[in-house]
């Protein structure tokens, strides 16, 4: 009797989970990654980027 | 394809074995004590700071966890609980393990640094050297004492926490990396009072094998009575008060009374009841350490509208 071929093995998955998952996880950690930047340089009112008109106090 | 190909694919990976790698449920004990070292301490911290380094310090958690993984799966083949881990299970090969835990310990640590600063990201650092190098591959198959070792890794997040805010080491600090040392052992001796395991086939020196239940059951109160007086001088300092301290009082005078209580049993009692005793003091146990830095943050939380501490 011949065996019937599955279109959709489980290895595929479990492959799929693998990529999509990776995928999130690299999406939040550059998420991550940009709100901490915005949070260490954008919310310091004593931070003096060395522009005319930004230093502290004006 | 052969035979042999199509029974190695059916043990691939799947998402969820990679992050078993990384030891979900110590994470969420990391995640919690670091969040509360980092809340009570007087430095307020960027929400999205905060967050950062808490997912960091977790993800140094979790890579130690997998460079654990990787150097015992030779005993985690032999042990019931442990077979099902990814490595023993098939899943994940040894060296694929040892990449992930290698590769997320320096990711981690960096980006705490980042996010951070030096102080946390060195602790972060030395916590995960601590675990694999001095627990896991020296001393967990060496001495009896390895739980009371092994404790001292699980007990740096919240200082690692402090020093995201401040940036420092303090009394406190130094007092809540002492709370969960102290606490590690009862609770571990305890469970091994009552679980069948299977240590010994393993080679792994556990007290209750090496030195008896009895030797056990004594080394159970000295921590007990040790870890009360951390708790309660953990109270006396800038982040405790008056709630804190009223639950450190009830907690560790049922805590003293349940290792009391374990101590006058001996083996006939403890068989007889099904361990009745070690169980609830082990349950207790859980409930004694999330208390206590729950109160920790009770008393950040009233001290923000001017209630908390002394």
């Amino acid at each position: 009797m011949a065996t019937q071929i599955q279109a959709e093995h489980e290895l595929h998955r479990r492959r799929l989970s693998r990529n999509v998952g990776l995928g999130i996880v690299l999406i939040l950690f550059v998420g991550l990654v940009y709100g901490l930047t915005i949070a260490k340089v954008g919310t310091d009112p004593l931070d003096d980027l060395g522009i005319p008109g930004t230093e502290a106090g004006q | 394809m052969t035979d042999t190909s199509v029974f190695e694919t059916e043990k691939e990976a799947g998402f969820g074995d990679y992050f078993a790698l990384l030891k979900p449920r110590v994470m969420s004990l990391v995640v919690f004590t670091a969040l509360v070292g980092l809340i009570v301490a007087p430095v307020p911290v960027h929400p999205m700071v905060a967050l950062a380094a808490i997912l960091f310090i977790a993800l140094g958690g979790g890579a130690s966890g997998a460079l654990n993984m990787w150097w015992d799966a030779d005993i985690d083949r032999l042990m019931r609980r442990t077979q099902k881990r990814p490595i023993p299970a098939g899943k994940v090969a040894e060296g694929e393990a040892f990449s992930i835990g290698i590769a997320l310990s320096f990711l981690a640590v960096l980006m705490l640094f980042l996010a951070g600063g030096l102080v946390a990201a060195a602790l972060l650092a030395f916590t995960i050297f601590f675990y694999v190098v001095i627990y896991t591959m020296w001393l967990k198959r060496s001495t009896p004492q390895n739980i009371v070792i092994g404790g001292a890794a699980g007990a740096f997040p919240p200082m690692i926490g402090w020093a995201v805010a401040t940036g420092g080491v303090s009394v406190e600090s130094v007092l809540m990396f002492a709370l969960t040392f102290a606490w590690t052992p009862p609770h571990f001796w305890a469970l091994a009072l009552f679980v069948k395991n299977d240590y010994a086939n393993a080679h792994v020196p556990m007290l209750t094998v090496t030195h008896g239940r009895d030797a056990t059951r004594k080394h159970i109160l000295g921590y007990t009575l040790a870890l009360a007086v951390v708790a309660l001088a953990l109270g006396l300092t800038s982040i405790g008060g008056p709630t804190y301290m009223a639950v450190a009082v009830v907690l560790n005078l049922l805590f003293i009374r349940g290792a009391i209580g374990i101590l006058r049993r001996d083996d006939t009692a403890s068989y007889a009841d099904n361990h009745l005793a070690e169980r609830k003091f082990f349950k207790l146990s859980l409930a004694y350490l999330f208390l206590h830095f729950g109160a920790l943050l009770v008393e950040a939380t009233l001290g923000a509208y001017g209630l908390g501490g002394w």
